[in-house]
């Protein structure tokens, strides 16, 4: 079943919450992962591991580089499901 | 039709005992930081390394590797003579034949055993228990030696940024022999060469020659800015590709290798991964679910990545230094270049 955008960046925050202690609330859709966030490549990779397995998607790792922003995951999670 | 007779098959089989060697010298972060303009903290931080060990320029693939194995054999009160096989796992033999296995066997004493090198890069030693496991269990060798050793400091750039300062140099060794139950799981393995570019030689040796000969050089477009620079081949990774890899496979193979092994997460003593990098070693903990408190080789620290050597390594310090014991339930998992993987449960010996 196809998450919507506001349920796959809830998933998103959890997902960054477990890895990095960071509070859910602190992970919205104009953060970038590296400069607010302080996400480095293998925490990202992290995220994207789990998160794939959350939504049941599949991100390319060459993909992963353009996924600056919380906002930009949550858009090509979105389409990546339908 | 004429019936063949086989060996007597055996129950099972066991390491009798494990050694190593390590390069002479502690190499701290400070050491290698300026060609990559990085620190200590970066170091640490992403790979939880803080010395690597690296051997005299004199000590070769064959002293360390000698050197592990009659560490083993010493403990394991088995004569060099009584070996039928050894099997050496090795990416830093620069010599194509003959394989480093049949010098470690004239050097050792324990000639005319049969010898030979695998090839499975950071999964090298699983793989060869693996094959020391089938070898006693056919009756086709009573006790065999399987040895990972690399001289990582061979086949590195001192300007590689992404896994040069990683690796270290050494050897371990395990003595393999019969046993009435088993003692060496189920091995579960396999690779994904779809991603050998992951880890990766930066050119073969064959461009090196035609380059010397001055011959024509046939183009690789995907490494041409990196071959352009190099003298001579070394390794290479795409880290954030191999460390999700191997977060998102790893997990599911240790499941598989403890099950084929009749036993639950619950039942696993001392866990022991390839030492690549603590944030892995890390990730695996944290997905696996072991005991809390589950004994963890973290060899790495101060070892470094030392390939086909690491597993071994960070066993025998375990046992050496009183954190595991003989007896315990170990989890061994190697993970590596052509995404080769193996897995066993072992009992410690």
């Amino acid at each position: 079943m196809a998450h919507s955008e506001d349920e796959i960046l809830a998933g998103l925050a959890e997902i960054v919450n477990e890895e990095t202690g960071l509070p859910t609330d602190a992970v919205t859709t104009d953060k970038s992962f590296t400069e607010d966030l302080d996400i480095d490549s293998l925490t990202m990779m992290t995220v994207v591991s789990v998160a794939e397995e959350k939504f049941g998607v599949t991100i390319p790792d060459e993909e992963v580089k353009n996924l600056a922003t919380v906002g930009d995951a949550v858009r090509y999670i979105a389409q990546a499901q339908s | 039709m004429t019936a063949l007779r086989l060996a007597p098959p055996v129950a099972g089989s066991r390491i009798v005992a494990i050694g190593g060697s390590r390069g002479e010298n502690l190499v701290p972060n400070d050491d290698i930081v300026g060609p990559i303009n990085s620190s200590d903290e970066w170091i640490v931080q992403r790979t939880g390394i803080r010395t690597r060990v690296r051997a005299d320029e004199g000590t070769s693939v064959l002293d360390l590797a000698a050197a592990a194995a009659e560490d083993a054999l010493g403990k394991a009160g088995i004569e060099p003579a009584d070996l039928d096989a050894v099997v050496v796992a090795t990416v830093t033999h620069f010599e194509q034949t003959p394989a480093l296995a049949t010098l470690l066997t004239e050097r050792l004493g324990a000639t005319p055993a049969a010898a030979y090198d695998i090839s499975a890069a950071c999964a090298g030693y699983c793989y060869g228990i693996a094959q020391a496991d089938a070898l006693v269990r056919s009756g086709t060798a009573r006790h065999v030696l399987v040895v990972g050793v690399e001289r990582m400091s061979d086949f590195i750039d001192p300007t590689d940024r992404t896994i040069s300062f990683l690796l270290g140099d050494g050897a371990g060794a395990a003595v393999v022999g019969p046993s009435d139950e088993p003692r060496i799981g189920p091995t579960v393995w396999g690779s994904d060469g779809s991603l050998a570019s992951a880890i990766y030689q930066t050119r073969s040796w064959l461009d090196y020659r035609r380059e010397e000969l001055g011959e024509p050089v046939p183009a690789r477009p995907e490494l041409a800015e990196e071959v352009s620079q190099m003298v001579t081949p070394t390794l290479r990774q795409q880290g954030p590709t191999v460390f999700k890899w191997v977060i998102t496979n790893i997990p599911k193979l240790a499941l598989r290798t403890i099950e084929a092994a009749g036993l639950t997460p619950a039942d696993i003593d001392v866990f022991v991964p390839h030492q690549a990098n603590m944030r892995i070693t890390d990730q695996l903990l944290k997905t696996l679910k072991l005991r809390d408190d589950v004994v963890v080789g973290r060899d790495i620290a101060d070892t470094g990545n030392t390939s086909a050597a690491s597993i071994p390594l960070a066993t025998e310090r375990l046992l050496r230094e009183g954190d595991a014991r003989s007896g315990d339930v170990a989890l061994q998992i190697g993970f590596g270049a052509g995404m080769a993987f193996a897995g066993q449960v072992v009992i410690l010996p």
